[in-house]
């Protein structure tokens, strides 16, 4: 008889699955180390040692100069994410909203419509949206790309709100109805505060996906407004001059550090809402 | 406080597919507690939505206190409901879910307080007031949902399945405060279920409901002996009424029907009737504590010997299972009743109770019985 709490054995299987999970931990955290070793190293450093040798002296220039460079972009990046992630989460939840529980004639083929979006590749909105961005008188401005990243969105979100919504039973609207609240008070009071999961999906995943876009970003800006992932490239990709590797490293941790940040602060919650819908009460 | 009526009530999802609620009419007093019955699907929960307007109705007119309510949003018709799922809000407290609805309606905050308190002590919750749905057990927040609909004070009740939700042993308590908790308030109530024993417990007036027709509306003593159909009859009462098909003949001016047990025949007199009942297929509605034990031939009535086939001692009663006319016919006897499978029993029938319906379609015979007085006031619904 065992109980739970008895220790396991230590046998050469647990060893050998101990063994596969730590090669796996060294080759995914492999990149990360030599990113950060090289943007610690000078030059001279980097020309000189092999990728994972420490440095001979830790120094910060690679980057000072790289928050030098990129700093303004990396402004330019949050001024697009936060208002397009805050903006496109607010109308999927009340598309959700809707489309889960105040159904209309011809919600269900609505919605079929919408998912469509989910599918849509970057390259074929590429020309309506610069003519559309044109005659709005957007065009290359910051206001334009999150208007973009909003629209794009707006799917994702709503399909994820729709579908935890779905879950939650009619029977709190009824009641909530007979109790005398209206459209917006049942959201706002009921719908909204049981919705800590799925919003935190819904944040993590449009930061994510707008923080990293390249593509919207590159068409649709130009010169100052540009956001952190086309300077990055545009400091990466520059061919004058000697490569300076610890610029490079740096900066591309600091184009990576916001969304790093975001699963750190609310990962626990992205497990938690993809399985809420599957799982009663 | 309130009378309900429904006049013509229509309801249908749409043209083409069948109507959900058909010609549904039928009125209670202030104070009454209606209960709608029948099997799942049979538009009882359709019913009780459109009453509170959560559903339109298609056609006809819902009238609360006389006044029309069919064209009303819920929260303009002054009703409270209790949802099976109960439907708590679960981000709110207990206290924070009996309040919403007075919040809503803008009542002083000193009004809410004092009535929370009341209801809270009404229901024996006062402990629980500070918790979430959550950390209640099944019959508590059974008690949360009713003190919510409980606070408002409205002119109307709706329970839909309360207690269905419950363990067998909470829902029996349960349905006694229920009872207990009308007794007190004496607010008009309309309550949705599918179990036939609340039906009859609860219910000063019952409505059997089947396909979107009232079967039969009427109180349960007029439901339970004196039943419209034979959906009725089978489906109140527990363990069911025994259906006997039989051939009817007459003799002498009176009707009689033949039981066969396999080892002796009976004619059972039913009185006179009209004559196109002759050599007719009918179905006989014998209640299981209708068939007694004939202690011999004293007593006149008719009587027939059968086989024991199956004996479920029940504790305060004994099921003997006998075959009458190749169906199976469950007698339901006094627990001291010594009998064992293989036993031939002399049972006995009281012809005047003993009821007829259509083979074919189900519809009660009327037959002109000695106490046909019981027949007064039901109100027959005739299926289309």
């Amino acid at each position: 008889m065992h109980s739970p709490a008895d220790k396991p054995a230590l046998s050469l299987g647990r060893l050998a699955i101990h063994a596969v999970l730590l090669l796996a931990v060294v080759l995914y955290l492999v990149p990360l180390v030599v990113m950060l070793l090289t943007s610690f190293k000078t030059p001279e450093d980097i020309s000189t040692g092999n990728l994972l040798s420490w440095p001979t002296v830790v120094s910060g220039i690679g980057w000072v100069k790289a928050w030098g460079t990129v700093s303004g972009y990396f402004w330019n990046s949050i001024l697009i994410t936060v208002p397009a992630v805050l903006i496109s989460t607010a109308i999927g939840a009340l598309n959700g909203y809707v489309l889960s529980m105040w159904r209309f004639r011809g919600s269900q083929l609505f919605f079929g419509l919408l998912l469509f979006g989910c599918f849509l590749p970057f390259q074929t909105v590429l020309l309506p949206a610069s003519f559309t961005l044109g005659k709005l008188g957007l065009a290359s401005t910051t206001g334009g790309l999150v208007l973009v990243h909003v629209v794009y969105g707006l799917a994702f979100t709503t399909l994820f709100f729709r579908n935890f919504y779905v879950s939650i039973p009619d029977a709190l609207v009824k009641a909530a109805r007979l109790d005398g609240a209206g459209f917006f008070t049942i959201f706002r009071r009921i719908i909204l505060p049981m919705s800590t999961p799925i919003i935190m999906v819904c944040l993590i995943w449009q930061f994510t996906q707008i923080w990293n876009d390249f593509l919207f970003g590159v068409v649709f800006s130009s010169g100052d407004s540009q956001p952190i992932t086309v300077a990055l490239n545009n400091l990466v990709n520059t061919s004058t001059g000697a490569k300076e590797y610890n610029v490079d490293m740096a900066a591309a941790m600091i184009a990576g550090l916001p969304t790093l940040l975001v699963y750190v602060v609310a990962g626990k919650y992205f497990v938690r809402g993809l399985t809420a819908g599957a799982v009663k009460g | 406080m309130a009378t309900l009526e429904l006049r013509n009530v229509n309801k249908t999802y749409g043209s083409g597919l069948p109507d959900t609620l058909k010609d549904i009419q039928l009125s209670i007093k202030d104070g009454e507690f209606l209960i709608l019955v029948g099997p799942s699907g049979c538009g009882k929960s359709t019913l009780m939505n459109c009453i509170a307007g959560l559903e339109h109705i298609s056609g006809g007119a819902i009238l609360i206190d006389d006044q029309d309510v069919s064209g009303m949003s819920p929260k303009d018709r002054d009703i409270a409901m209790v949802f099976q799922s109960y439907a708590l809000y679960p981000t709110m407290s207990v206290r924070e879910n009996i309040e919403f609805g007075l919040k809503i309606r803008k009542m002083p905050q000193a009004a809410i307080d004092e009535e929370v308190a009341r209801v809270a002590k009404l229901l024996q919750i006062e402990h629980l007031l500070a918790r979430k749905p959550a950390q209640l057990s099944g019959g508590q927040q059974q008690r949360v949902a009713m003190g919510r609909a409980l606070a408002r004070r409205p002119k109307i009740y709706l329970f839909d399945e309360p207690l269905s939700n419950l363990d067998a042993k909470l829902r029996v308590e349960m349905r006694t405060e229920m009872k207990l908790m009308h007794q007190r308030l004496k607010t008009t109530t309309v309550y949705v279920t599918h179990d036939q024993i609340e039906a009859m417990t609860l219910g000063d007036k019952v409505a059997v409901m089947k396909d979107g027709i009232i079967q039969q509306f009427g109180t349960p003593q007029q439901i339970y002996n004196d039943p419209a159909n034979q959906f009725v009859a089978s489906f109140i009462g527990s363990p069911p009424m025994n259906f006997i098909p039989a051939r009817l003949a007459r003799q002498e001016g009176r009707l009689l029907a033949l039981l066969d047990s396999g080892q002796a025949r009976c004619e059972l007199p039913l009185g006179l009737a009209s004559d196109d009942l002759d050599g007719r297929e009918i179905i006989l509605g014998i209640r299981p504590e209708q068939i007694a034990l004939g202690a011999g031939e004293g007593n006149g009535l008719p009587g027939i010997r059968a086989d024991v086939q199956v004996t479920e001692p029940t504790g305060p009663d004994l099921l003997v299972f006998v075959t009458l006319n190749q169906t199976k016919v469950c007698c339901r006897l006094a627990p001291d009743v010594a009998c064992r499978v293989g036993d031939s029993l002399n049972l006995q029938f009281d012809p005047a109770r003993v009821l007829l319906f259509d083979a074919a379609s189900g519809e009660r015979l009327d037959v002109s019985t000695a106490n046909a007085s019981v027949k007064d006031n039901v109100t027959h619904f005739k299926s289309r």
